[in-house]
């Protein structure tokens, strides 16, 4: 016990020695946690509109007019030709393309019929398919109007309807942020807690200081703790000021209780930190060991279920995911920051993280031998 | 020249004794396209839904039937109660439940109008939302199909055209963000570290009483790994097109060379970071943690950079990624030629001399 306290005095000197390290690890994180949050935002809004009339009609200047004041589009410009108005997308002036042909209030009127055509920028999939589908509902309800002006419904409408009315439960005025940040801060508490771990035993190796520490009488399992606290500890720390922030810039505080948060916290840090153990058992520089945490890392967070939904993987990556704690951390985050689940809601989370970190721990200590 | 070219010489050696970085760092593009390039979608599909049917008659029935052929989403539950809903949130799996009241039947037959609830589970507004509007769409559908449509004079109608991606694949959104994405954080992270670690195991010292100028030794530094970036833009652009079907549609040359050049800057954003920082450790955390996340989020591949606040847009202006971004998509997929993305190159290329500048200057001749 005494010699693990030694331990941990030498490494908590060590990590403070380096003003700028410590500045790095908790001012840039923090200043990530304040800024990103504001640049999530999906929402398919401000869709930017190109209109090409050749018809230059009362009908097609209403229309166009009913398209405007909706207020999901906005009129780019018109274009005197389709040719122009796909130059407008091609600078990525324009997203949509509304085009009305010569004579529709005609066509419409005499033959009962008329066709209106839109292009749409389809490189963004999910963009192209709401923003058709807005102006298509705009144009539908455009034509109710036409009809109500011609033809004279009988007063009690035979049409069957279905009235769908529709909630948002844990987040009813659908604030992005909320579901961002406590994801955000799940990266930037595994960002550090495993590239600190990863370089910090590589450098001890790198520099030549690990042969002292392995002549010296103090068994695996101390060096191996005496490198876990600290790093632990800092972890905590960042999430606690990333937790603050959250409330004081964004207003977040969890519906659920922090305890649960931080029961999971601390045994989810166990695990990231045994994979910067292991990484750093198997890497003989820090640039090695950095290279193959970046790598782990990017791809724990990008199919972490941050940016793209978890269920909407292919089969084989959602398999991934089972294996991913940063997966069980965001979701678990959001949980119950957002929804307030307890701990019994996330008991299955909290073991799989648990056994996750008993697998890399065990596996770096046995990897870890004290003869160089 | 002769001098330089020793010293690149000299900079491939370290490089390419070290087997295994050499194989991470030709390896982890590959991994990454393909990873997320089959994996990385915006769209909602595969969700878990419930019903809450409080009828149990033949509409809905059908209703639940058509629900549950819906790619979007599958019917995983059956609710018994209204009490049921949070319970079933709250673990996570069920992000919509569709609420059926008792009567459905028979108001749908005897009053001609029925009501049905959904109730989404909005902690994750996009899920939510986009369920929403697919729950309705089916719904709206079912509605169609039970009235008898007949044909209604004075008929708008519309004719709809995909450009650029007809099939609407996630992939082409994608697959130019990863590119710049992946091109980006592995050439900074690969140089950032290279002055530094000279400095910390004190070879540099040994290095400055050379008779080599600072910046020939800096330019020596990001040669080799200007030529191992190449090979990654190869196989990155191999597997796009190979593995992920993602055509090159503009130029292939002009690609390439944009791919370079963004290579470029983002190696001299590296040597910056270099010889700015004292340590190894610092180095490489500034260019993770400093530059993942924003690369991410601010080079508008995850996010349309016209919904964020202003300064934000204003920030987005100093992520490379961003400018690399609308240079792939334009000439990957929209097929433009360097007409269309002078604007961009240009800035590209003020950043690359901007980046160099800096980090020649910050590059100090005498060690503390």
């Amino acid at each position: 016990m005494r010699t693990l306290k030694f331990l941990l005095q030498k490494e908590f000197r060590q990590i403070f020695r380096d003003p700028a390290i410590i500045r790095i690890i908790f001012v840039m994180p923090l200043i990530q946690l304040i800024i990103l949050p504001l640049a999530a935002d999906y929402e398919v809004k401000n869709i930017k509109l190109s209109v090409v009339d050749h018809d230059h009609s009362t009908y097609s200047r209403q229309l166009v007019e009913k398209v405007t004041s909706s207020g999901y589009f906005t009129l780019n410009d018109y274009s005197p030709s389709f040719d122009k108005a796909l130059g407008e997308v091609e600078q990525n002036h324009a997203d949509l393309i509304l085009e009305i042909p010569a004579d529709f209030e005609g066509m419409l009127v005499r033959a009962d019929e008329s066709t209106l055509f839109i292009a749409v920028n389809a490189i963004n999939g999910v963009k192209a398919n709401l923003g058709a589908a807005y102006l298509r509902s705009i144009i539908q309800d455009y034509n109710s109007e036409v009809r109500l002006k011609w033809i004279q419904f009988p007063r009690f409408n035979p049409e069957l309807s279905i009235a769908i009315t529709s909630a948002n439960w844990f987040n009813p005025h659908l604030n992005y942020r909320f579901f961002m940040v406590p994801g955000i801060l799940v990266i930037l508490v595994t960002m550090v807690g495993a590239f600190l771990t990863s370089l910090n035993i590589v450098k001890e190796k790198e520099i030549g200081t690990i042969e002292q520490i392995n002549v010296t009488p103090i068994r695996k399992y101390h060096f191996i703790l005496g490198k876990l606290i600290p790093f632990w500890v800092l972890g905590l720390l960042v999430l606690s000021l990333g937790l603050l922030i959250a409330w004081l810039i964004y207003g977040i505080t969890p519906v659920g209780s922090l305890l649960v948060i931080y029961v999971f916290a601390a045994v989810y840090l166990l695990a990231v930190l045994g994979l910067g153990l292991l990484v750093s058992t198997y890497t003989s520089s820090q640039q090695q060991a950095m290279l193959i945490s970046f790598f782990m890392m990017m791809i724990f967070i990008l199919l972490g279920g941050l940016y793209t939904s978890i269920d909407s993987m292919p089969a084989w990556a959602q398999a991934f995911t089972k294996l991913n704690p940063v997966a069980y951390f965001i979701e678990v985050m959001r949980m119950v920051v957002l929804k307030g689940s307890g701990i019994a809601d996330i008991r299955n989370h909290l073991s799989v993280v648990l056994g996750i970190a008993v697998v890399l721990n065990s596996w770096a200590v046995f990897n870890y031998k004290k003869r160089a | 020249m002769k001098q330089f070219i020793s010293f690149v010489k000299k900079e491939f050696y370290h490089i390419f004794r070290d087997r295994r970085t050499i194989l991470i760092l030709l390896g982890m593009p590959i991994v990454q396209i393909l990873l997320f390039g089959f994996a990385l979608t915006n769209e909602v599909k595969n969700a878990q839904i419930a019903i809450l049917d409080n009828a149990q008659d033949d509409a809905s029935a059908a209703l639940r039937t058509q629900l549950d052929a819906s790619r979007y989403f599958t019917v995983a539950r059956e609710l018994h109660s209204y009490t049921e809903i949070e319970q079933a949130f709250r673990e996570g799996k069920i992000k919509l439940v569709v609420v059926l009241p008792h009567r459905f039947n028979q108001d749908l037959q005897h009053l001609n109008s029925a009501q049905v609830q959904l109730i989404a589970d909005a902690s994750d507004p996009n899920v939510g939302t986009t369920l929403t509007n697919y729950a309705s769409a089916v719904i709206l559908d079912y509605q169609d199909r039970i009235t008898n449509q007949r044909k209604l004079p004075y008929t708008i109608n519309t004719e709809l055209r995909y450009l650029y991606n007809p099939q609407l694949k996630g992939a082409y959104s994608f697959v130019p963000g990863v590119m710049a994405m992946v091109l980006m954080l592995v050439c900074t992270m690969m140089t950032a570290i290279t002055i530094v670690r000279e400095k910390e195991t004190g070879t540099m010292e040994v290095m400055l009483v050379s008779p080599v100028r600072p910046l020939k030794i800096i330019l020596a530094k990001a040669v080799p790994y200007l030529l191992l970036s190449s090979v990654n833009i190869a196989s990155i652009l191999l597997l796009s097109t190979l593995a992920l079907d993602v055509p090159i549609q503009g130029n292939i040359f002009l690609l390439i060379g944009e791919s370079l050049l963004f290579t470029i800057t983002s190696l001299a954003l590296g040597l910056l970071i270099s010889s700015a920082t004292a340590s190894q450790q610092t180095a490489m955390f500034i260019s993770l943690t400093g530059l993942f996340l924003p690369t991410v989020m601010l080079s508008g591949f995850m996010f349309p950079i016209e919904n964020m606040p202003l300064p934000l847009r204003l920030i987005s202006n100093l992520v490379p990624a961003k400018w690399f971004y609308i240079i792939a998509q334009s000439v990957m997929i929209k097929g433009l030629g360097i007409t269309a993305v002078w604007k961009e190159t240009l800035v590209l290329l003020g950043m690359t001399l901007l980046l160099l500048t800096l980090a020649i200057r910050s590059f100090k001749i005498r060690l503390a």
